[in-house]
């Protein structure tokens, strides 16, 4: 009773103020707050409990943190291996390609006559047809003889329908009989090809059962269907894969200066027979990559770690924020009686479902991105941390975090104030 | 002459249905006038905690009439419940104080869904009322680090830092020990009186009956006594 004599100062209803009287009106009706109010304090709240248990929010960290990387490298092999597979494609540079309809992708092509190459020239806008050979052969290592498969490339490199980083300079040369021009992205199985070239120059190589004299470098990339590519003229293709030239496998097309690529697409289509597909350079890309997604279960294999990571991680948040609610079951059913409605505090659950989003997205994109780097040297995959990739890994991290947060919020029913007493 | 703060009628209530159908409130007429500190006191399953949680809009009503603050109780949805609760306050048996928040920030809590109030002046009247429960020196705590009679101080200030029109409170003694459990009701009944807020206090505990303006004992889910106690 003591403590209550020495009250420290007088409160404004304190009864030495107003002579004991009640005051007028206790308990009026008070404003509502404000939006920002409502949207920040649930927050704040969140955050607090969150904070409190400091073991409890680690492991709601690495959980969100190890869904993060798992998605992000499942969704980075697979953007690399798709981007691998168009590498042969995707170096190619003509205005308009010409290929059979029933080619699906570039390591199996179905062959078109070559006719249709000079009949594409009858179009006044189409200045140069190139025919493109493509086969597979094998290549001897110089170093350790031992054999690979390699894809071999045949076009008139002179006739500039067609563009590799590096083969303007080598196109004379590879008019030649018996040249060729290693491509020095090739996977290292092939002898450190690049290198040797830059010490001595030109050299003898083995290539299928023939002799051939690599003659310059060019820039392309391994691709799911080869490990390494070989480009050569037409005559030297022919010669040493014995075929044919009246068929080619794909026609590269160079339009006039100021030529409209859609009319003069138009004009093919109804010049030229069904037996020929009228591409752009992107649609062939796109083909390409359609058939490595659509037609083999490699697609699938990524989608389905990614989702199993999203699944786990989905589960671990929900354990999280169930037993924070289930250990503070009491304390949630006396704020229900206070007059916090159960909205407000489902935003307190999901309010803690996107800090555990975010605080657990960023270190996992930190990992993700030294992964990549890591990975990506380790096996010529060309992996690279896109921001269109991190958003759409942050809005699955965020959804992942949200259904766990409307599961958890369930759990909130239990709380009831009628039970506090 | 101003409307009872709490005025029930003809309240009936069950639980369950059917066969196991147990009536717990028979007909109870109550009412608590502007001021009054009513004491309501009787063996277990008597009724007064369902009583208690009917007037504090935890529970859906069945059968009368229940006008508290002005609000009727009877057909109120679940939406004018929640409003009207913001404007009691409430003490339980535990404190079920939030444990990750210090006791300043706990009584701020009971203010927070009020608008007009910043930030600084909800943590500086949270501060004036845990003054005025004599925690001067602990607002800073978590309630870990305080004291079970200490606890449940934190709890009055929270209760009535609202500015609550009626303080509903569960045997608020019963976790305490004699001394603390006196100084936490008197406490009460000080601050209370002092703005004229009512309160109904659910009890079983002898030793806490003096604060009292009137008890009322229940039976059976009937108000067998009210007696009107001699001194405040």
């Amino acid at each position: 009773m003591n403590e209550i004599a020495a009250l420290p100062k007088l409160l404004p209803w304190a009864p030495e103020r107003n002579g004991g009287a009640p005051p007028e009106t206790p308990a009026a009706a008070k404003p509502s707050p404000g939006l920002a109010d409502l949207v920040l304090l649930p927050l704040r709240l969140a955050w607090r409990q969150l904070r409190a248990e400091k073991s409890r929010l680690l492991a709601a960290m690495a959980g969100v943190m190890f869904a993060c990387v798992l998605v992000f490298m499942q969704l980075g092999f697979r953007g690399a291996l798709f981007d691998s597979a168009t590498n042969l494609l995707g170096a190619m540079r003509a205005d308009i390609f010409l290929v059979h309809p029933m080619t699906d992708a570039s390591f199996r092509p179905e062959p078109l006559p070559r006719a249709r190459a000079f009949q594409a020239l009858a179009d006044p806008d189409v200045e140069i047809a190139v025919p493109i050979y493509l086969s597979q052969s094998t290549w001897r290592n110089p170093e350790t003889g031992r054999r690979r498969a390699v894809q071999l490339i045949g076009l008139d490199a002179g006739a500039g329908a067609v563009t590799f980083p590096g083969l303007e300079g080598i196109a004379e040369a590879l008019k030649r009989p018996d040249t060729v021009a290693f491509d020095s992205r090739s996977r290292p199985e092939f002898g450190p090809i690049g290198q040797l070239f830059a010490e001595r120059g030109a050299f003898d190589v083995q290539l299928g059962t023939r002799r051939v004299e690599l003659v310059g470098i060019v820039e392309i990339g391994p691709s799911f269907g080869a490990d390494g590519n070989v480009v050569m003229s037409e005559t030297n293709f022919q010669r040493i894969t014995q075929r044919a030239a009246s068929n080619t496998d794909l026609v590269a097309l160079k339009l006039r200066e100021g030529a409209d690529p859609a009319a003069v697409r138009g004009r093919l289509r109804a010049l030229l027979p069904g037996d020929v597909e009228i591409m752009t350079h992107a649609e062939l890309v796109a083909h390409e990559r359609a058939y490595w997604e659509n037609g083999t279960p490699i697609g699938f294999i990524f989608v389905f770690g990614s989702l199993m990571g999203l699944v786990v991680g989905m589960v671990i948040v929900y354990q999280i924020l169930f037993s924070d609610i289930a250990s503070h079951i009491a304390e949630y059913a006396t704020l229900k009686a206070m007059g916090y409605s159960n909205f407000y505090l489902t935003r307190v659950v999901m309010g803690s479902a996107m800090i555990l989003a975010v605080i657990g997205f960023i270190p996992g994109f930190g990992l993700s991105w030294f992964l990549y780097d890591l990975v990506g040297k380790a096996t010529f995959l060309p992996l690279h941390m896109q921001p269109e990739r991190a958003l759409t890994v942050f809005l699955m991290i965020f959804s992942m975090c949200a259904i766990a947060g409307i599961f958890a919020v369930r759990k909130l029913r239990d709380a009831n104030p009628a039970d506090m007493f | 002459m101003k409307k009872p703060p709490v005025e029930l009628r003809d309240i009936t209530f069950a639980y369950g249905a059917g066969e196991l159908r147990r009536v717990v409130l028979r007909e109870v007429d109550l009412s608590i006038a502007p001021g009054e500190i009513v004491l309501l006191t009787g063996p277990s399953g008597s009724g007064k905690t369902t009583l208690l949680t009917l007037i504090g809009a935890l529970r859906a009503m069945q059968q009368g009439t229940a006008r508290v603050l002005g609000q009727e109780l009877a057909g109120a949805s679940e939406a004018e419940r929640v409003r009207l609760r913001r404007r009691i306050g409430f003490i339980f048996q535990n404190h079920n104080l939030l444990g990750f928040l210090t006791a300043r920030q706990n009584v701020a809590m009971s203010m927070e869904l009020d608008g007009g109030m910043t930030e600084a002046q909800r943590l500086r009247r949270a501060g004036e009322m845990l003054d005025a429960v004599g925690l001067s020196g602990h607002a800073e705590k978590p309630p870990a680090q305080l004291s079970g009679g200490q606890r449940q101080r934190v709890a009055v200030a929270r209760a009535l830092a609202g500015d609550p029109g009626l303080i509903l409170a569960d045997e608020p003694t019963a976790a305490l020990d004699k001394v603390s459990g006196q100084e936490v009701v008197h406490l009460l009944r000080d601050l209370a009186r002092g703005r004229g807020v009512p309160i109904l206090l659910v009890t079983h505990d002898p030793r806490i009956l003096d604060i009292a303006d009137r008890i009322v004992a229940m039976e059976d889910g009937r108000i067998v006594q009210a007696e009107t106690a001699t001194a405040g």
